[in-house]
């Protein structure tokens, strides 16, 4: 077993927790998401642990279900945003020319404008459901994986290693799956933790201006606006959430760090 | 004991490695060695990469590179033990008492500083003279280094003067502050041959005429010997030999001496020409978006098992034409035949077959295998690719291929960085040789070895090509691997062939005047060389 660092150690802890949450919200929630069980904005008890939100259901069980489409929603954006990013990254990097001058120069088009009016301006012509969320949120962001991966593959295929699979006759997907991607993994993966967490960020600040996740489903964002009224007069229902969101980004970056730090030493490691 | 000027007692120098999935663990890079150096005499520090030479130099002013530390021994320079000073004391010795040539002048210059500022900053800023005194000294280095125009030189950047030009700037700022000791590290490795020559005689030159001390290393022993009074052979850390040069050179006493004062012994019997397999015709070629010919009428041909060596410095156009005859540079005019067929101008026009069947082998082994892949998986590649061999048979092909470059059985699962210069070019052999080559070009493939190593993949090389009857085109600067393996030669010069022929013509006089001069700036292994060589040139120039 390997020495971990105890900032990875807190970071994995957190993760895995929220995540194992999310995977398991029917079982482990107490009550039905939406079912109104009390009163409104009752205290924290023995009965509801978080209390209960703006019109009485239990917060606990919201912050668990808003958990799990946050991060579903986040992980399925990343995904996409790396398939995409890194791919047409690659692509434009070992095909140059006008292939590479084209997709940089409308990857910079996209990246011009603020990710965030792009996105309110999409989901108010669409019909918001979760996959149009993804789909917008994963492309605009697959920008900027995009700039990474071409940047990280650009060094890589001046190698003479990249340029002796050329001349044996390798194809284009040989050179970019077989010489290029696992030198750039160890960049992407650091990368990922971090685009990950501008996921949530961008899901919650989506749902909280109210062009994210719909009501009833809940989501992190979502609830911070459901309850954001209760702040006035005292009740912290509306910071549950915002803890929730801020122990998750920290927690990821310490687990994205510690995963950098591992495979830059890796053998031949860049 | 009164002009002793550097005593180096039992100097043990160690650093701590981080090797990947393992402890860290400290271990020692210099493992006690003591010498002395008398005032205005010259010690050639020789050895191979990691026998520990530059730390040694760099230690005589007390300063190691970064994670490496000195554990143990006595410094003394001008009678004190300076790894005991603070470090104002220090800063008062370096850059003063002792300076320090390194070997990339490129990278040692600031670009943004004009060259006379960065040459005399050292002596004004230790108050050793003020700055006009400071600037007139300069300009009588410069003026002793052979460096043109040497009342404005100063008034240059960096960028402004060649590669040679500035290795003698930084010797001229090394010498400025009138220091005690200079050390030298290898300061002629990164220039041409050419070039090389001229650094080596006005270093020589203002050694001998400021009386200075100083330490000079390097890895080649023939350079070396013209420079230095005594000689101290480093292996590993260790001393395996100290004496005077004449005695290192012509009566080495330890056998590893001996090994590296016969490396290049190589001998290779010339063969006939026949039919060949190569015939480069009227080649011309550019690189996209210049108006400068890189290549023009480049015709040479190369007979099937035989070896064609392209010489030049750098710049001369050597890897232009390996990258015109493999396709990734097509030629403006001109043909390339191979095998009896005309090859396409461009890669994505070959066959599979002429993909195959014309090789390459490239300079630095460490980029050209991909350090994600294993040795098995590197060599293993082209025997799935070009003839679709899989599991057991692949492994076991493999495996012989090992053999043949003789590399064991435990090689086939490592990593290149679990492998030594040497041994991840002969992967690369290997790599080349699965795919049963009728041509391998090899592209200056020993010239970042160290000269045994390089021997052996020279010998190595000889034996494939007995074995396998491959053709090597054979790419390189350094022309005692010519002599050692060539059937026939083609000299480069700015893009031209300017001699071509069998080794014999080639070498055998009357030369044009480049073959000439290349051929003269070879160092040879023997004392009084740089002399002899440079009384020759003025005579001949006295009787233009």
């Amino acid at each position: 077993m390997m020495r971990m660092p105890v900032s990875a150690m807190i970071g994995l802890f957190f993760t895995s927790l929220y995540f194992l949450a999310a995977i398991f919200a029917p079982v482990i929630a107490p009550y039905g998401m939406a079912e109104v069980v009390g009163g409104v904005w009752e205290p924290m008890g023995p009965e509801h642990w978080l209390g209960t939100d703006s019109i009485g259901r239990d917060l606990l069980t919201r912050m668990i279900y808003g958990g799990r489409t946050t991060i579903f929603i986040a992980t399925a954006a990343t995904i996409l945003s790396f398939t995409t990013g890194s791919i047409l990254g690659f692509l434009a990097a070992t095909i140059g020319g006008w292939v590479d001058q084209a997709l940089s120069r409308f990857v910079d088009l996209v990246m011009a404008i603020p990710s965030l009016i792009f996105a309110l301006v999409v989901l108010s012509v669409m019909p918001v459901t979760i996959t149009v969320l993804i789909l917008v949120m994963g492309l605009l962001d697959a920008t900027r994986v995009y700039r990474l991966a071409r940047a990280v593959a650009v060094d890589i295929t001046v190698m003479d290693y990249v340029e002796a699979a050329r001349l044996r006759g390798e194809g284009r997907l040989w050179v970019i799956f077989r010489e290029i991607l696992p030198n750039a993994l160890s960049p992407l993966v650091a990368e990922m933790g971090l685009r990950f967490i501008f996921m949530v960020l961008f899901v919650s600040t989506l749902s909280f201006l109210g062009l994210g996740v719909q009501p009833p489903a809940a989501d992190w964002g979502g609830i911070v606006k459901e309850n954001k009224e209760g702040i006035v007069y005292g009740i912290p229902a509306a910071l549950v959430p915002a803890f929730a969101i801020a122990t998750l980004a920290i927690s990821v970056n310490l687990v994205a760090d510690w995963v950098l730090n591992r495979t830059t030493s890796l053998k031949g490691g860049r | 004991m009164g002009n002793m000027l550097l005593e180096v007692r039992g100097l043990k120098i160690g650093a701590t490695i981080h090797p990947p999935g393992e402890k860290s663990r400290d271990i020692e890079i210099v493992k006690g060695v003591s010498f002395t150096l008398e005032k205005g005499r010259v010690l050639g520090l020789i050895g191979e990469s990691g026998a520990g030479k530059s730390t040694i130099g760099l230690s005589s002013m007390a300063y190691g590179r970064g994670g490496v530390r000195i554990t143990g021994g006595e410094v003394h320079v001008n009678g004190r033990d300076i790894l005991k000073l603070s470090p104002r004391g220090l800063r008062a010795v370096r850059g003063a008492e002792v300076t320090y040539v390194a070997q990339s002048a490129a990278a040692a210059f600031n670009p943004a500083k004009k060259l006379m500022e960065q040459v005399t900053e050292a002596a004004v800023h230790h108050g050793r003279c003020s700055r006009e005194e400071a600037e007139k000294r300069a300009v009588v280095l410069f003026k002793k280094l052979g460096l043109p125009n040497p009342e404005t030189f100063g008034n240059r950047y960096p960028h402004q003067v060649s590669g040679g030009q500035l290795q003698r700037a930084m010797t001229a700022m090394a010498l400025c502050p009138q220091p005690d000791l200079v050390v030298f590290d290898e300061p002629t490795t990164a220039l041409d041959v050419t070039t090389q020559i001229d650094v080596l005689a006005a270093i020589k030159d203002a050694i001998r005429d400021t009386g200075v001390a100083a330490l000079y290393i390097t890895h080649d022993l023939a350079v070396v010997a013209q420079v230095s009074d005594e000689i101290m052979v480093l292996r590993h850390g260790e001393m395996v030999e100290h004496g005077e040069t004449d005695q290192i050179i012509n009566r080495p006493a330890k056998e590893y001496t001996q090994a590296l004062v016969s490396v290049r012994s190589i001998e290779h019997q010339e063969k006939t020409l026949a039919a060949p397999v190569l015939t480069v015709d009227g080649i011309t070629a550019r690189y996209r978006g210049t108006k400068f010919d890189v290549l023009s009428d480049v015709n040479v041909s190369l007979a099937p098992g035989q070896t064609l060596a392209i010489v030049g410095e750098s710049g001369s156009g050597k890897s232009t034409l390996a990258r015109v005859i493999t396709g990734l540079l097509p030629p403006s005019a001109g043909k390339i035949d191979f095998a009896g067929r005309t090859l396409s101008r461009d890669l994505a026009g070959r066959s599979r077959d002429d993909l195959r069947e014309l090789q390459m082998i490239y300079q630095m082994a460490d980029v050209a295998m991909n350090p994600r892949q294993t040795v098995g998986t590197i060599i293993g590649r082209p025997l799935e690719f070009y003839f679709g061999l899989k599991g057991e048979a692949k492994r076991k092909r493999t495996q012989e291929l090992l053999d043949q470059i003789e590399m064991g059985a435990g090689f086939i699962d490592r990593y290149p960085a679990e492998l030594s210069g040497g041994q991840k070019q002969r992967v690369c052999i290997a790599r080349a040789l699965a795919a049963k080559p009728k041509l391998i070009i090899c592209d200056e493939v020993t010239s970042a070895l160290d000269p045994l190593v390089a021997d052996g993949i020279l010998k190595l090389l000889l034996d494939l090509q007995k074995a396998e009857d491959v053709a090597y085109l054979f790419i390189t600067h350094d022309l005692a691997t010519v002599k050692a393996i060539a059937d026939s030669i083609a000299v480069m010069f700015k893009g031209r062939v300017v001699r071509y022929g069998t080794k014999t013509e080639v070498l055998t006089p009357p030369f044009d005047d480049y073959t000439d001069l290349l051929l003269g700036s070879v160092p040879e292994m023997r004392l009084g060389w740089l002399e002899d060589v440079l009384s020759s040139r003025r005579m001949e120039s006295a009787g233009n």
